[in-house]
């Protein structure tokens, strides 16, 4: 069994799936029963300022986009930080710390975006014995209204300011979480960096109307016939997870900064996704929300299970190892030439390929009176929509050209060079290969 | 107090109330909504799909699943309606298993087919239970069409034209309209009297009328219907049964299966309704089927099925022969009645073995004795009563594909139409298709 062991800013947890700051961790009754299922840390519920909790809706918190039998692939929700008061968090979170060494526990916390509250709440968790604190700049709805959550996560300027009062009057790590809701995530990325932040998480979760009741036409969920965007997560959101966190792994002034990663981890397989473009580790919520607790043991199972096939010893020999292959457009292999095969053995005939290429792309697939569907090479320029829309799994597959070969769509033979956009002469800007 | 399977004879009651209400309840109980749902998403809406080539009426079939994907089950038995007035009848009683679901890519890929019948039923369901008949009729034309008989085939003849501005009167023999829908149909397959609504919900597009009691040859003639009316549609089935040629063919005991299931059809009491304890049905088909399930239904201790090639010549599909096999009816095959034995009533029927020469098939000499004090007759039905001076081809009058039989003004479809599987949804689609012939012609 390989080692799950995470070491995250040197904060240790037996595997590397946290629970996400959300429902999940709002109380020690919750958070206990997650250690006992094996969880390897939590971030607990966003802690908000001392005096007053703020209140939530009465009505419906979250909203669902279902697949055919109510698997649910998005989740929605307006629920704002913690209710509680912040004593009863802070003194729940010491007695759990106390009580579970060995895992992880981050606080999150969310207070307005001034020097003196920062400073206040600092010292109180730092008596809680919590491993880190991880600074909420995400939440999208409710609390961005009043000018925290979001509101600062869009502000990179905000982002550094607050992030180096936290460095300032805290002394154990500091994880700044990010909201997708911006337009280049590298930039509060970039500002969390420069503030000091010993890591970055994401993504919080995204701007979403679920669905609008076309009897009320209340946007949902509805709260007495009104609704308001709330943050979508769960599985829908993954690739846009995925794409962000590729993009601070490798760029250059945030290459190498720790990521905690969040969003739609749902199986061992998501997590492992993850990783390997850079997170050293992950948080999970909309799965435990779904399926509870018990998940973990397919979490931590899957994941060992792979790393012992492919020969991996330690998460660490996973962190980041597809990030060199995160390229631009712009360096994409232009003499790559494939072409859609389609094995008819396992073809059962339902002509959605056909369908897909001949309405809406290129035309590239034949059908015959008795249903056999081929590829014309001659049109076939390897989109991979035939591949995307067959129900069969690996019936169709994209089989590259050999070099020297002629690509019958162009009556060119296949370059065994590579070569890019940059150096191509249809290029306006192509710079003379060297 | 029931009487028990083992009570010797052709006996009522062999079973309770009780067992015999669920044993007549729906073979497949329609789809909840949820359920629905998730059958339909694994509709692959294939391109050209071959579920569709393989309806006999054409059905748009990936389309009215994705209309209940799509949360509209009501548009989707609209579709349905479109191209098979019958749809509600058809999705209980088609054998899908060698039509549309046979032809489902999913039965090629994991021998699971979408479940199309299910699945019609519920889109059918949910409309006729609205209780709106989802057509008007075009402007009145001042046409009006004879159909003669109130079967399927008829009966979408008779709407279709109705539909296109005809007025129809249906000339039907018995006091019911429906046809097999109504008299031959297993009894498990239609529940809830739903031949009957579905007659009714069909005629409230109007301008259709039912005269029973109507019988061609005896108080109607075709000359006097050509006379009356513009065309003539004939859908009057099949209403001579194949004589049995064994020994002691007339014996007490010993009945047509036809009308064995028309009673089991039109019993208002079940527990009234006698049964053998030791049955054997005569014939391979879905009659055959039908009336050794029910024989078993009613609480017949032993069914037997003897029928006299191999099972793949078998007119029943291998789902019906497995729907026997697992109401525990044993099926016999490559026997042939010699004899019916019994003093004053049937107590044994004498099988001989059979071989197949060259497709020739004859006995084979070997014997064997099984007890049957109930022997029932699926062995075929044939045209009769049809009118002088039509075509035939074979048996069956004679058509063009539009259904024209050779007398001007007269058209034909359904099981005494030559073609055609003699299923409902056969029946439907040649009613249909003449009606549009008919509407050309009349239109001219």
């Amino acid at each position: 069994m390989a080692d799950l062991t995470t070491n995250f800013l040197g904060i240790s947890s037996p595997n590397p799936y946290w629970l996400a700051s959300a429902p999940p961790t709002d109380k020690e009754y919750n958070v206990r029963r997650a250690f006992e299922a094996g969880w390897g840390g939590v971030v607990w519920k966003t802690l908000g300022a001392e005096g007053p909790p703020v209140v939530n809706v009465n009505g419906p918190r979250y909203g669902a986009i279902y697949g055919a039998d109510r698997r649910l692939l998005g989740l929605n929700n307006i629920e704002l930080i913690t209710d509680r008061p912040l004593e009863v968090n802070l003194e729940e979170m010491a007695r759990v710390k106390a009580d579970y060494p060995d895992r992880a526990l981050i606080a999150s916390i969310m207070v307005p975006c001034e020097e003196a509250a920062w400073k206040a709440i600092l010292p109180r968790v730092a008596e809680t014995d919590a491993d880190g604190i991880e600074l909420n700049f995400g939440c999208p709805h409710g609390m961005s209204e009043r000018g925290m959550g979001a509101a600062v996560g869009q502000v990179p300027e905000y982002i550094e300011m607050v992030t180096r009062w936290c460095k300032q009057y805290y002394d154990r790590p500091v994880i700044v979480k990010l909201t997708p809701n911006i337009t280049d995530v590298r930039k509060p990325a970039a500002a969390a960096k420069n503030g000091g932040a010993d890591a970055v998480s994401l993504i919080n979760t995204i701007n979403s109307i679920t669905s609008v009741d076309l009897d009320t036409f209340s946007p949902e969920p509805s709260i007495d016939g009104k609704g308001s965007h709330g943050g979508y997560c769960g599985p829908a959101v993954k690739p846009i997870a995925l794409s962000m966190v590729s993009e601070i792994a490798r760029a250059e002034a945030t290459h190498g900064l720790p990521i905690s990663g969040i969003g739609g981890v749902t199986t061992w397989r998501d997590a492992a996704e993850f990783i390997s473009l850079g997170c050293g580790n992950v948080q999970v919520c909309t799965a435990a929300m779904t399926y509870g607790f018990k998940i973990i043991d397919e979490l931590t199972a899957g994941l060992s299970e792979w790393m012992d096939e492919k020969g991996y010893t330690s998460i660490d020999q996973v962190i980041g190892r597809a990030v060199p292959n995160v390229t631009d457009w712009q360096y994409l292999n232009l003499n790559y030439i494939a072409k859609a095969k389609i094995d008819q053995d396992q073809c059962i005939k339902c002509g959605r390929c056909y369908a897909a290429c001949e309405d809406t792309s290129h035309q590239a697939i034949s059908m015959s009176s008795d249903r056999v569907f081929e590829v014309i090479d001659e049109e076939c320029v390897a989109c991979n929509l035939c591949v995307d829309v067959c129900p069969v799994d690996s019936c169709i597959s994209m089989v590259p050209m050999t070099a020297g070969e002629i690509d019958p769509r162009t009556g060119k033979a296949v370059d065994p060079e590579y070569a890019n956009w940059t150096t191509h002469p249809n290029n306006p800007m192509a710079k003379a290969a060297e | 107090m029931a009487q028990g399977q083992m009570a010797p004879g052709i006996v009522s009651g062999r079973l309770s109330s009780d067992e015999l209400t669920s044993n007549f309840t729906d073979l497949h109980p329609p789809l909840a909504p949820h359920e629905a749902a998730v059958a339909a998403d694994r509709c692959y809406f294939c391109y050209d799909a071959p579920c569709v080539t393989a309806c006999p009426t054409d059905i748009d079939i990936p389309l009215f699943i994705r209309q209940i994907q799509a949360g509209q089950p009501r548009a989707a038995g609209q579709t349905i309606f479109e191209q098979n007035i019958l749809g509600g009848m058809c999705a209980r009683v088609c054998p899908t298993e060698t039509l549309c679901e046979e032809a489902c890519v999913r039965e090629a890929a994991e021998g699971k087919p979408v479940e199309i019948g299910r699945l019609q039923r519920f889109a059918t369901d949910d409309v006729m239970t609205s209780g709106e008949h989802p057509f008007e009729r075009a402007g009145l034309t001042g046409k009006t069409v004879a159909v003669v008989g109130a079967g399927p085939a008829g009966l979408a003849c008779a709407h279709r034209l109705a539909m296109l501005g005809h007025d129809v009167v249906i000339h039907e023999t018995k006091p019911k309209p429906g046809g097999l829908n109504e008299y031959g149909i297993a009894a498990y397959k239609s529940t809830n009297n739903f031949a009957q609504a579905e007659v009714d919900w069909l005629l409230k597009i109007g301008g259709i009328s039912i005269e029973t009691g109507s019988v061609l040859g005896e108080t109607v003639s075709l000359d006097g219907l050509l006379e009356a009316y513009d065309a003539v549609f004939l859908s009057i089935g099949l209403a001579g049964v194949n004589a049995l040629r064994a020994q002691g063919a007339e014996t007490d005991g010993v009945r047509h299966a036809v009308d064995f299931i028309s009673d089991v059809r039109q019993a208002d009491d079940l527990s009234h309704l006698p049964v053998g304890r030791n049955v054997v049905v005569i014939g391979g088909g879905m009659t055959a089927v039908d009336a050794a399930v029910k024989s078993k239904l009613l609480g017949a201790e032993h069914v037997t099925i003897a029928y006299r090639r191999d099972r793949e010549a078998m007119g029943a599909s291998r789902y019906e022969q497995d729907l026997a096999a697992s109401h525990g009816v044993r099926i016999m095959c490559n026997v042939q009645p010699v004899a019916v034995l019994g003093k004053g009533a049937a107590a044994e029927i004498e099988l001989e073995y059979t071989a197949s020469h060259d497709g020739q098939l004859s006995g084979a000499g070997d014997t064997v004795r099984v007890p049957a004090d109930q022997v029932l007759k699926a062995i075929g039905q044939t045209l009769e009563g049809a009118p002088e001076g039509l075509e035939l081809d074979g048996n069956k009058i004679a058509v063009s594909a539009a259904g024209r039989t050779s007398l001007n003004g007269v058209w034909a479809g359904g099981d005494c139409a030559a073609g055609g599987d003699d299923l409902t949804v056969t029946a439907v689609a040649e009613g249909r298709d003449a009606a549009m012939d008919i509407h050309a012609t009349l239109s001219v």
